[in-house]
This record gives C-alpha cells, structure tokens and sequence, in this order.
C-alpha cells in the first residue's frame, strides 16, 4: 500500500511536466533536459522532435499519464479497502468471539449500549483510520517529498517562495481542529441528550399522555432540540471561518508564486513552462497539506475508539482449569460447606451443605437477594465458588468442564432470551438436530404447543419486533420447551413459571414429572403451590440453608415457609364461604 | 432487532413531496437568497482564477511588460478576498439551512407525536420512529441544504468556463465537449452503483449491529445453552457478508475517481494538443492555452457533483417520505376548534375554565373496534357513582384494558358515548379529561432524573412538602429518606436504579400526587415478592378511597377491596356485583375464582387442617 501510494504520487508529479515541456520544448523550442520518468516517457513516445511535428502526441502521452496514475490511485484505494476491511472483520470477529466468552459476572453487569457501540462506532472509527486517515498522511508526505525534489531540480528560490506558506497552512488546519475538538465533542453530547429525550418520551408515552403532559414533554424536547441545533451551527460557523481562511492561505501562497515566478521569468530565470509548473506543484501540495492538519487530530480519535475496543478484548475470558475433564453427571449433587461473595465481606452464600439425591425434586424458597439463583448460577459455574466443594455424582464441579457442565444441565434463566428467529430456531438452538417429534414432545410438556400453532405461521413465526410479540408467559414457556430439547440430566427453572398462570404452572410441573424420573430437578419459587409438590424444600435465608423437609414437615415448624405460607392464606378470607358450601 | 434495518427505496422522482418539504425552507427564504448568490460568486471567482494567470503569462512574460502588474497583484488579491468571503458566508448560510431546517422539521414529528392517539403508538415500534426523528431529519437538512449551494455553484461554473471558452475559440470548446458525455454517463453509472453498495454495505451494518445486539443482550442465555461456537459461526457469516459488501463499496468507488481522472486528462490532451498546435500557428496566445488547458481541467468537478447530488436525492427522498409520512399521520382523536377554545390544548391548557370532575361516569352503548374491523366492545353500558370501586376482571384479549383505555379517551367510542359527569367527554377536550386522571401502568415508567422530579410529574408546581406527602400516603417515604440523596436520588434511565416494588410506589406517588378525581390502575400481573407485595396492597388501599377508580385486577385482595366487580368476556359484560354476590351466584366469577385462586383457598384448606 505504502508502495503504490508513493507511485501514485511520483507518477502524479508528471502531470505537470508534460505541459511544461508542450509550453517550453515544442511550443518555445528550447532544448529538452528532465528527470529519468519524464525522459524515458518522452522516448517513449518518440523523442521532442517527433512530439514536436506531431502535437497531438504530447496529449496522448497526457492520457498516458494520467491513466498510469489513476491505475495506481485505484489500486492503492483497493488494497486500502481490502486491507482496512479484513482488518475490521477480525476485529469485529474477535469481540463477537471474546464477549460470548466473557464471565457472566460481566454480562450481568455490563452496559449494553456502551458495548454496543464500542463495537460498532469505535471499531468504524478504525475503519476509517485504515482506510483514509493513513494513507491521507502518507500521500501528503510523499507528495511534499517529491515535489519539493522536482521543484529543488528546477530552482531553489522559486522552490523556497513556493512553500513560503505551507507551514502555516498545516499548523493553521492544525491548531484549528485542536481548537474545535471541545465543540465537536460537546455536538455529541447535545446529539446525545436530544436523543435520549426523544427516547425516553416515546417509551414513556403512555404516562405522558395519562398526565398529559405533552406541554412539559414538547418543553423538554425543544430545549434539547434547540441546543443540539445551535451547537451544530457554531460547528458550522467555526468551519467557515476555516475553510475561507484556509482557502485564503492557499490562494495566497499561489498569487505569491504567480507574481514572483512572473518576475523570475521575466528576468529570464526561469522559462514560463518552468513557471506553469511551479504554479501546478503549489497547488497539488497545498491541498493534501492543509488536510493534514485535520487528518492528524482525527487520528486522535482513532486512538481513543482502539483503546475502548482493546478494553473489552483484553478483559480476562472464562476459562477452564487444566485438569478440567468431561464427566458422567448422573448421581448425587454434594455441596459441602460452599461459600460465596459477590463483593469482599458480603457473603451471599455462607457455608452451604446439603446433598440432593439423584432423580430428586428440590423447591427452593427465600427472600429476593437471600441467594437462591445465586447457588443455581454456582451449579453452572456461571459463577465460581470460592469456598468449600461441590461434587457431582462424586466429581468436584471445578474438575468438570465448563461446555460439558452446561450441556448436561438445563437451566431456564429468571429472564429467557428468545432471539429474533423463528420459533421453531429459537428451539433448535438448544440442539439444532432434534426430530420434529421430540420438539412438539418437549412444547406439549412446557404447554406452549396449541400456543404456536394458534399463531398465524405457526412454528415459522418470527419473534420479536417484526414478528409476534410474546407475553411474558409464553416466553418463559418457549424458554422452558427449548431447555427440554436438550435432555439434560439436571434441570433447574429459577422462577421460571412466575409469568404462568396457577393452571397451566401445575399442568407444566405433572408433564415434568412424568418425563423425568432420573432428572435431578431444582425449581425456585416464591408460589406456594409450586413448592408444595416437590420431594424437599430448601428454605435459603441470609445465605445459609435455613430449613429443609417436605410441605408437611416445614408446616409443623415455625420457619420462613410457614410464615409465607400464612401470608398468602391471609389474603384469602372466604374461608366463610368454602366451609359454607 | 430490525428496528436497525436499512429500508429500500427505488422509486420515481416525488415532485408532491418535495413541495411539502419546501414549506419548511420558506422561513429562510433570505438564508437560501444569501447562500444562492453566495454559490454565485464563489462560482464567478473560482472560473476567473485561471483568466488571471492567462492573462498574466500573455502580458508579463511572453509581451514582457510588467507595467500593470501591481494593479494585477491588487485585483488578484481582491478576488481572493472575495472567494474567501464567499466561502464563509455559503457555509454559514448552509449550515444554517441544515442545521435549522432539520431541527424544524424535528419539532414538528415531535409535537404530532404528542398529539398522535395510544393506536399509533401500539403499532408503531420505538425504534422506527427514532430513525425517522434522528437520521432522516439530518439527511433532509443535509440534501436541502447543501445540494441548493452544490447545484449553483457547479451550474454557474459549467455555463461561464463554457462561455468564455466559446467565445475565444469555438472549435476547441467542441473538441472538448466531446468528453462531457462520457463523463457525465461515468459520473451517473458509477454514482448509483456507490450508492447502492454503500447502502448494501449499510444494510450488513445493521445486521452487525443487530448480532451484537443480540449477542450482548442473549449472552446470558447463550451461555446456558452452550450455543457460543454456532452463534459465532453465524456471526461471521455476516461479518463476512460486511467484509465482501466493504470492499465491493471501496472498491467501486475507488474505480470512480481514476475514471474521472483519466477521462478529464483526455479533456485536458485536447486542450493541450489542438491548443498547442494553435498556439504554434499563432491563432490563440499561450495564455489562453493555460485558460483553456485549466478550465479542461474544472470540468469534472461539476459534473460528478451533479450526480452525486441526483443519487443522493433518492435516499433523501426515502426519509422525506417517511418523516412526512409520520408528520401528516391523521389523527384519531381531535378535540373540534370550539372545544380547543374552550378549554385549551395540551400545549396551551386553559385550567380556569375547567369544571371540577365529581366522578360519575357513563357508558352508554359503547361500542369500539379497532381500524381493522376487529371488534373489541359491543354494546357496553355502565353507570358508575362518584366513588365507587370498579374492579375489571377476564382474561387476557377480553376487553378489559380497552374499557380502561376509552375511559381515558386514549381511544374513543365508535359508537355510544362515555359521559363525565352527565356530559358527554367529547364535549370538554382531552386535556381536562387527562389532567383529573390518576393513572398506574402494569409496569410502571419512570422518567431519568430525581426521584422528585419523578413524583412532581404527576403535578408540576408541586412544593416538596406535597410531593413527600404523596410518598408518605404509598408509604415510599421510608425507603426514598434511606436513600443516600433521599428525595434527590436519581433513578437511573427508565428507573433503572430502583427495583421493580420501589418504582410501582413511586408511579403511585406521583399518580395521586394532583389528587386526581378518577384513579386508573392497570394491575401487574405477576408479583414481585410478598413483602413488597403488601407494601403495594396497603398503598393501593390507600390512594382508592374516596376516589372513582377502574382497576384491571389480578390480586384477590384487591378485588375483594372493591364496590362492584365487572366480569368482561369478549367484549362483553357477563357479570357484575360485589364480591361475596358473585361468588354466591355460582357464574363466570366463580369459576374463574375456583380456577385462579385454587391455591389460596387449598393453601386455608390446608393450614386448617394443621
């Protein structure tokens, strides 16, 4: 790239010459001396003296020229966009690649817009700095380069009076765009809050309306609207006064070149082709270097968008101990004295131990925040353990591998995610080779089956936006269905069935029981009913295994459960009404 | 996720929608004058530049007479003045026609989507009318703008280096000439197909941002199902399809300008060549030979600005129809110009004239369908007492929320009417209606800001000592004091800062907060946690009494806190009566209670026996 740009620069310096040489040579009649290029492409097309009788020939060879140099610009643009474009697809590749394998601690935590535009925007911006920005520089570069040696050939002074201005031009454009960077920053920001006002409005638009509030709102948008729009033409005006003042410069530097050169010829120094030439270099270096200065601060921003992506990518991925192996998960769950914090000194869970036998229905219960799904996530080892063991049909959970670990044990998180595919590929993620038949299976258990076929495509039908909107309910229900398809031999819902009616929850739980005999089965609940029916209740309070038992036992005891269970018996006072019956 | 998607365009020149958007030059009729004979002049100077060193080289060198070069130094220096003028002022003038234009046309969505009725909003995705709101105002103000001053400049600059060409030497202008349609059909062709590679290449961008989107968004998922290595793989399926369209995009548009390049030296070849031989025959001077050679040389610039400004305009007139197409959406529901008179619109509501709400209300044969012919209420008459407690009960798609929704005139009646009062509501505007509604959504939305500033939307002149009153009255006090700001806590963008329970007190806080006359809650159907639970059950009770409400309830307790309960099954009034009458009337209500609240009652059933 380097290469072809500097050959397009060369090559471009001849332009010039070939008027030259029609202005002096063949219309003047002096004698003939240039550089190697020039005389080799004057041989080339027959010496000064055929070029001489045939005019026409000092055109062609302009074409001739102008169409190697273009041929070299293109080709230098197109290495540009390969090398720039390949460049970014890795990148973009990477962090697709190095974000899935971020610790979930990081997804729970992260700020999804922010990352999103570090991958999007952040990674454009060193798009543009591959592409244009570099090679920007390097041409102006080369171009000065070798102007200034074409121009030093001919004559020094006049070469001296022909980048008289330059340097001012670069520092203005220079300083200029250091100048403005606050104003193109603070344009952002007011983008920014225009936007995030016209957000919030729209998503807000009910409770606007129910207050109407459509005055407070219209206020609110037209005094972000206002700035936004007066920060975006103090922008504008600033460039004005730097393009017609960096125009000004450029002109000047030209008219100095003209008026001086005029009097050099005059004297006889220099010959007019020679001051047509002058003129042609001032004009292609004064260009490249007045958008240095402006390609140089942008640069800094280049700089700033890679240090925003290389953060990400160089945040610690999940990773596997070395000794991790695949593993037979079928057999009992141990946890032994198992704490875990997610900040220092704030124990979530603290000294845990229980075994959970194999095949077993376990219900668990507490409080928001007491560390049910927390242990559910350690069981994953979404989260690691920091204390005590856990084993797994007698193997520690640190020696299990992660993929193997999570393909054997389905989990349908508190939130499911269905991605805007189809139905039926949302299922398939789970395991994209399943029969038709074990699919219906699993949507009949998660009673979401009659659901879809009702919808107009049935199973084609596309989730999301542009699609179906699923309430909440057939959501974790498809959520549910996909985690069957993969057969796991540990199944865990944490308080997936909340958004199920009583119903079709208990329906849900029957078809459960019924398939999985040997699953190990943990459900998080805060319904009564739901927890009822499982083989034991773990009651977790303050990160301790505050109780355990079945329904009946933990009835008898005066205990979280049965203060819970009071609770909601109290909101039900038609007892009048049942025993009147 | 499509809300990212590039939409596609390939339509006809829209002379109709054009004019519309000329509505919004028309304050700036003076900028556009300024900027037009900006572009003019600019035009003027940049084509005299080269008769200048024309006639430099004639008189100074080759008649060797300096005698007139310092008035020539001055004149130089005049006209570059004048082009360095010229350039301020046309960008001042464009930027502000961008800038203000799009800023104009911003304000105006706005307001209309302040006034649009709850239906558009339904079917409308947030995200298509931000892209409307955002990037199509921009290109509207950019293309208005800027192709204005493109087309002037290079217009003039075409028609005056053409006519001074002619004049001096017609034969070699139309040796010259020859190229222009080469060059105009190159600029056209290659012009349209960057286009539609950048767009093709925008298009994989959105899907990009779509991936990471989703990929971000579902990496919790993701990791549960092990799918990382086959989402990956699709993702460089499109970062692949990214690469490919990126590089066709550069790649034909680095074919563009070496084309132009090598077509304008052909241009230039004719110049030199036919020139030169005249020159040689002393038919023009050298001088003139420069001015042609550089005017063979200005010829492109033009002419690919034409065309990329023609190519433009398609994309821009994408956007313009979409923005004005949301602009000109009809209204549903518009209050008539006496009633707007009357009482005032959102933007200028007249608050003294209104009269006091007392809370009787009226459906008298209400019907409502939606546009589509989709029946949803038929024949549905109440009468309501100030007061009193209305508990809506059904199942999802039964109606519910729509009798909610016609309460508070967020649709109106097709047929029948809604009378406040013993008026008919369309007979005072929604403004009145709206200000005198206490109002609590399923899931409740806050606006980012304090805390105070969340509840004082309810009432905007509200002092302090008001607004932790209200927060005392939902019992929000004693979590918001613990707070470390307390009242002047943020809550993050929507809320986000807070939890669920505390959020549903704060939107109650500020829903009763202007002592609302009638009170509307849509209740969350899934519960929080108990205790928060009944932090809200006690707050409801509270913000009820002495209120008409409509509650869409899915709690016992609050239903059985009610005066009457409406049993609404498609569209219709089953059943309706307290509590304890319904359950003896052994109907819809008692079997919907039997099914929904069967654990409860075999929960008592149970502890009885213990």
């Amino acid at each position: 790239m380097l290469f072809f740009t500097a050959v397009a620069a060369w090559v471009y310096m001849i332009i010039p010459m070939i008027t030259r040489i029609v202005v002096d040579n063949i219309i003047n009649d002096i004698p003939f001396a240039g550089g190697f290029l020039i005389a080799t492409i004057v041989a080339l097309f027959g010496g000064i003296e055929t070029l001489q009788s045939h005019i026409w020939l000092a055109g062609l060879m302009l074409v001739f020229v102008t169409t190697l140099q273009a041929f070299f610009v293109f080709v230098r643009q197109r290495f540009a966009a390969l090398a720039s474009e390949r460049i970014v697809k890795r990148l973009k590749d990477e962090l697709y690649d190095h974000i899935q394998k971020l610790p979930y601690d990081y997804h729970v935590k992260a700020q999804t817009g922010d990352l999103i535009q570090r991958c999007t925007s952040d990674v454009e911006t060193i798009r543009i700095f591959y592409h244009s920005q570099l090679i920007e520089i390097v041409r102006a570069v080369f171009m000065v380069i070798f102007a200034l040696g074409a121009m030093v050939s001919v004559n020094i002074r006049m070469t001296f009076v022909s980048i008289l201005f330059l340097p001012f031009v670069f520092l203005f454009s220079f300083v200029f765009f250091r100048y403005v960077k606050k104003t193109f920053q603070s344009q952002a920001e007011k983008e920014g809050e225009m936007t995030t006002v016209l957000q919030e409005s729209l998503s807000g638009i009910r409770v606007t309306r129910a207050f109407g509030r459509g005055r407070f709102e219209m206020e609110r948008f037209i005094e972000k609207n206002d700035a936004y729009r007066d920060v975006s033409f103090r922008l504008i005006h600033y460039l004005g006064y730097y393009w017609s003042l960096s125009d000004f410069l450029r002109f000047t530097q030209t008219a100095i070149v003209l008026v001086y050169g005029i009097m050099q010829t005059y004297q006889g120094v220099i010959t007019v082709g020679e001051l047509i030439l002058f003129n042609a270099y001032v004009q292609m270096m004064v260009w490249p270097v007045s958008q240095l200065g402006r390609v140089l601060t942008d640069t800094g921003k280049a700089q700033v968008a890679s240090n925003r992506v290389y953060e990400v990518l160089e945040t610690a991925a999940e990773s596997d101990n070395e000794n991790a192996v695949d593993y037979d998960l079928k057999g009992d769950i141990v946890f032994d004295d198992v704490s875990f914090a997610y900040e220092k000194d704030k124990k979530i869970l603290d000294g845990l131990s229980f075994t959970v036998k194999k095949g077993e229905t376990i219900a668990i219960l507490g409080a928001t925040g007491a560390g049910k799904s927390t242990l559910m996530h350690i069981l994953l080892r979404l989260y690691d353990y920091q204390t005590g063991s856990i084993t797994i049909n007698g193997k520690e959970l640190n020696l299990i591998r992660k993929d193997c670990l999570r393909s054997k044990i389905g989990m349908v998180l508190q939130e499911p995610f269905l991605y805007s595919k189809t139905i039926e590929n949302n299922l398939r993620m789970a395991k994209e080779s399943v029969e038709q038949d074990e699919m219906i299976k699993a949507t009949n258990i998660a009673a979401i089956h009659d659901v879809i076929e009702d919808f107009e495509k049935g199973y084609d039908t596309l989730v999301g936006e542009k699609g179906v909107t699923l309430s909440g309910g057939q959501k974790q229900r498809v959520a549910i269905a996909r985690t069957l398809i993969k057969n796991s031999e540990i199944l865990i819902f944490d308080d997936s069935l909340s958004a199920v009616d009583t119903e079709t929850d208990a329906e849900i739980r029957a078809a459960l029981e019924k398939r999985n005999k040997d699953v190990t089965t943990f459900i998080i609940s805060q319904r009564i009913t739901t927890l009822m029916d499982a083989d034991r209740i773990f009651v977790i309070d303050g990160g301790i295994l505050a109780d355990s038992g079945t329904h009946q036992e933990l009835l008898g005891r005066d205990g979280l459960y049965s203060r819970i269970w009071q609770i909601q018996a109290m909101l039900e006072q038609d007892i009048k009404m049942k025993q009147s019956e | 996720m499509q809300q990212f998607e590039e939409q596609d365009y390939s339509r006809q020149f829209d002379a109709k929608l054009w004019r519309k958007l000329l509505r919004y030059c028309k304050p700036y009729k003076k900028t556009f004058a300024i900027l037009m004979s900006a572009g003019l002049i600019l035009a003027v100077s940049d084509a005299a530049f080269p008769l200048f060193t024309g006639y430099a080289i004639d008189t100074f060198v080759v008649d060797a007479d300096l005698s007139n070069l310092l008035v020539f130094g001055i004149l130089y220096g005049v006209l570059i003045l004048i082009n360095s003028i010229c350039v301020t002022v046309f960008i001042k003038q464009a930027g502000k026609l961008e800038t203000f234009i799009s800023h104009d046309v911003r304000a105006h969505g706005f307001e209309k989507l302040m006034k649009l009725s709850f239906s558009y909003f339904d079917r409308t995705p947030v995200g298509w009318i931000m892209a409307r709101m955002t990037s199509d105002t921009y290109k509207i103000g950019d293309i208005i703008a800027w192709s204005c001053l493109d087309i002037t400049w290079s217009l003039t600059i075409i028609v005056f280096s053409f006519g001074f060409m002619l004049i001096t030497d017609v034969r070699l202008t139309v040796l010259i000439l020859l190229v222009v349609p080469f060059m105009v059909l190159a600029s056209i062709y290659f012009q349209r197909k960057i286009l539609r590679a950048h767009r093709e290449s925008r298009k994989f961008n959105s899907k990009i941002t779509g991936a990471y989107n989703e990929g971000i968004g579902g990496a919790k998922t993701t990791k549960t199902l092990i799918r990382e290595a086959q989402n990956f793989r699709e993702f460089k399926v499109l970062s692949k399809g990214m690469e490919k369209a990126g590089v066709r995009a550069g790649t034909i548009t680095a074919l563009y300008f070496p084309v132009i390049l090598s077509l304008t030296s052909i241009g230039i070849a004719i110049a030199l060549g036919e020139g030169g031989r005249s020159v040689i025959n002393n038919m023009i001077s050298l001088g003139t030979l420069s001015i042609f050679i550089s005017y063979a040389g200005l010829l492109s610039e033009p002419i690919s600005n034409i065309a990329r400004i023609l190519s433009e305009m398609k994309s821009a007139q994408a956007a313009a129809e979409r923005t004005i197409a949301l602009i000109e959406t009809d209204l549903e529901i518009v209050d008539s110009k006496e009633i707007v008179k009357q009482y005032g619109d959102f933007m200028e509501p007249k608050s003294d004239y209104w009269e006091k709400i007392q809370g009787n209300i009226a459906f008298q044969n209400v019907s409502f369908q939606y546009k589509n012919g989709e029946k949803v209420l038929e024949d549905f008459n109440l009468e309501v007492q100030a007061g009193e407690k209305i508990a809506l009960v059904g199942e999802t798609g039964s109606g519910k929320s729509t009798i909610i929704n016609l309460l508070c005139r967020f649709y109106e009646p097709t047929k029948g009417q809604i009378c406040i009062d013993g008026r008919d509501y369309r007979e005072r505007s929604q403004i009145w209606l709206q200000s005198n509604l206490g109002y609590v959504l399923q899931s409740p939305h806050l606006f980012s800001g304090t805390i105070k500033e969340n509840i004082r939307y309810g009432k905007l002149d509200a002092t302090d000592e008001e607004i932790e009153e209200a927060a005392k009255t939902v019992d929000a006090y004693a979590f918001i004091s613990k707070m470390e700001k307390g009242f002047d806590s943020e809550v993050g963008e929507s809320g986000s800062k807070l939890s669920t329970g505390e959020k549903q007190l704060i939107s109650f806080a500020r829903a009763i907060i202007a002592k609302p006359s009638i009170f509307v809650l849509d209740e969350a159907t899934s519960s929080i946690d108990t205790q928060s639970e009944q932090a809200i059950q006690r707050a409801i009770f509270k913000i009820l009494e002495g209120r008409t409400s409509f509650i869409v309830a899915h709690r016992l307790s609050t239903i059985r806190h009610c005066d009457r309960i409406l049993v609404i099954d498609q569209g219709r009034m089953i059943e309706s009566g307290s509590h304890q009458v319904l359950l003896q009337k052994k109907g819809h209500y008692y079997n919907l209670y039997m099914n929904q609240f069967r654990d409860e009652a075999v929960a008592t059933h149970l502890l009885q026996k213990n």
